[in-house]
């Protein structure tokens, strides 16, 4: 029997969706290794998001509140979670694969010698794990040999832990003190957008380089967007380009989403972006080249001119509203 | 001042990749072989810190077959001034950072420079795994660098899920290098022969004195599940008529 911990990263006072999706994998090993699911809250200042997290469905929060973890990096966030499961007695960490994820679960491996898979999209009986590689061209089988194992879960690939009831918390005492060489805080330039969150969001509208300019992606693709109330994504060509910033970007390096329904609008449909949406529900196409590799995971295709195309399907989406 | 950086040979991006019959690894007849290129913008950016700084060396890592020399060959040409090659087979991600633990014992670099990720098993793990065994301080996913003046510290702008967090690091430091970091240079052809002559030294993973037995072993490989194809449609408003009364998402 060993217990999994969770780690729950929070920003503005919430924990987002992906660490439910994290707490569904970690219930799963949970019950494969016989043990509890314990979600852990780090950072300063987190009565608020100790209580969020209670909600969200594990059998137990614990939180280790301090100064020098208020901006969750790796380094002060590794030492605070290494104390987090040896006082939890749990040998599995899970993090979702979301930019803090990955910063420190594989600095976290390191530190307990353990085995790390990241991105995992599957849980077998067995106990094996499922993750892509190569852009999603294969998806191996892997099995982490080491007694300590740390996982990041793709953030589409389980439905979200269902929540309700009030987990008990528990503040863990620990002594925590940055290193003298500690990586410093300096400033964070948040994306300021009334839009859904890329990976939380039911509908995605996302443009590529057919768009030509940062002018005419915001022209064309601004109301497409309010008429279906989606959240804004992009394809890197156009990221690079300055249409958008980073973080919208879809694909094997960027976010992996898989909306209800995603239009790829001026998007060629190259592995690489590819890798970053093809599990959404339902994928529209509109490209003006009937070669467009999109088409060929696109539900529905239309060869047209984007810049004719869109504005009509726009009204005629909110005249059917 | 010292700037390690690393280059891993993979299939080039542009490469189709499918699992092979045994189901053990990827076809790998007529795949062409290149630096991994988040690892080329990490020679970029090494040697963009050389040529600001003045005095500084580049030395470019590879861990893997001897044929990753040719990897190498290429960051050579492209300016990095010597290079090192430490052959192994089966290494997973944890077995790389070890040995590259043990090369930068040696070299006593200033500042690490990997990429965010490997393409080809996407693990975005090493340059963390690194930089915690060594006990230093990391920038992931890094957009922009600036050395300080005095050279003790970076600040490192850093692309994150809600935008860019700017952090800085005392030197010496790891840093992950990500897509925007810098749009990497072509070696020239004087760099290319130049780079014939330039040192490379070969080391044997087993000579390092470090465990590399994997800690995850890949059982089996497949493709991905097939996605169907849909149908074209003529019009705007067939598209609509679909997704309406056929996918029911409008
Ligand atoms: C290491 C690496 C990582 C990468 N990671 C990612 C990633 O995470 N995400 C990602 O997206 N890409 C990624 N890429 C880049 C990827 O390979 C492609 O280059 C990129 O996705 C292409 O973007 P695009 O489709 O917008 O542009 P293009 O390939 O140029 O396609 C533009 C499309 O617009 C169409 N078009 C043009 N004009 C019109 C019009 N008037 N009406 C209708 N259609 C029109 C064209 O027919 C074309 O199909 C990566 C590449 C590498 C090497
Ligand atoms: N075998 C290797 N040789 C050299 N560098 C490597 C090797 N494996 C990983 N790296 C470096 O670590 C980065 C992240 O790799 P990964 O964790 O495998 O996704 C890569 O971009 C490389 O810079």
């Amino acid at each position: 029997m060993s217990n999994v911990l969770v780690y729950a990263e929070h920003a503005h006072g919430s924990v987002p969706k992906a660490v439910s999706v994290a707490l569904a994998a970690g219930k799963k090993l949970a019950g494969l290794s016989g043990g509890q699911t314990i979600l852990a809250v780090v950072g300063s200042g987190i009565d608020e998001v100790a209580k969020a997290a209670a909600g969200l469905g594990a059998d137990k929060v614990v939180t280790i509140d301090n100064a020098a973890a208020e901006h969750a990096l790796a380094d002060i966030s590794v030492e605070a979670l290494k104390a987090a499961a040896a006082a939890t007695d749990a040998k599995t960490i899970v993090f979702a694969a979301t930019s803090k994820g990955k910063d420190i679960a594989p600095r976290l491996a390191a530190a307990l010698d353990a085995s790390i898979a990241s991105d995992i999209t599957g849980i077998n009986d067995d106990g094996t794990l499922q993750r892509p590689m190569w852009a999603g061209n294969v998806f191996a089988t892997v099995e982490l040999s080491a007694e300590t194992k740390v996982v990041s879960v793709r953030t589409t690939a389980f439905d979200p832990a269902e929540g309700g009831g009030e987990a008990p918390v528990e503040a863990l005492s620990v002594e925590l003190a940055a290193p003298a060489n500690a990586a410093k805080f300096v400033s964070l330039e948040e994306t300021k957008s009334d839009r859904p969150v890329l990976t939380e969001a039911e509908r995605i509208v996302s443009g590529g380089r057919g768009l030509k300019s940062a002018e005419q992606f915001a022209e064309i693709l601004n109301p497409l967007c309010d008429a279906l109330g989606a959240a804004l994504g992009a394809s890197r060509a156009v990221v690079d380009a300055g249409f958008v910033p980073n973080d919208l970007q879809i694909g094997q390096t960027g976010k992996v989403v898989a909306p209800t329904l995603y239009f790829a609008i001026g998007i060629s449909g190259a592995i690489q972006h590819l890798a970053g949406m093809k599990d959404s529900k339902v994928i529209c196409a509109i490209n003006k080249d009937e070669e467009a590799p999109i088409f060929s995971v696109s539900d529905f295709g239309l060869v047209a001119d984007l810049f004719q195309a869109v504005p009509e399907l726009t009204e005629k989406i909110k005249a059917a509203a | 001042m010292k700037i390690l950086v690393t280059a891993k040979r993979v299939p080039d991006p542009e490469s189709t990749i499918k699992v092979n019959s045994s189901g053990d690894g990827i076809e790998e007849a007529g795949i062409k072989w290149v630096v991994n290129p988040f690892d080329e913008i990490a020679i970029e950016e090494a040697l963009r810190v050389k040529e600001a700084q003045g005095d500084a060396e580049v030395v470019v890592v590879s861990i893997g077959p001897s044929e990753a020399q040719e990897q190498l060959r290429t960051g050579l040409a492209m300016g990095a001034d010597r290079a090192i090659l430490v052959t192994g087979e089966n290494l997973d991600t944890s077995a790389v950072a070890k040995i590259l633990v043990k090369i930068v014992e040696k070299e006593s670099p200033d500042i690490v420079i990997t990429g965010k990720q490997a393409i080809d098993d996407d693990s975005n793990e090493v340059g963390q795994m690194t930089a915690q065994l060594l006990g230093w301080p990391q920038a992931t996913f890094i957009s922009e660098l600036k050395i300080a003046d005095d050279k003790s510290s970076a600040e490192c702008t850093r692309e994150v899920d809600g935008g860019m967090e700017t952090i800085s690091v005392p030197l010496p430091a790891l840093i992950t290098a990500d897509l925007r970091l810098n749009e990497p240079r072509y070696a020239s052809l004087p760099g290319i022969m130049k780079a014939r002559k330039k040192p490379l030294e070969q080391i044997e993973a087993a000579s390092l004195g470090v465990d590399t037995t994997p800690k995850i072993v890949i059982k089996s490989m497949a493709p991905p599940p097939a996605r169907e194809a849909g149908r074209i449609v003529e019009s705007v408003d067939e598209l609509v008529t679909a997704l309406q009364s056929e996918a029911k998402v409008l």
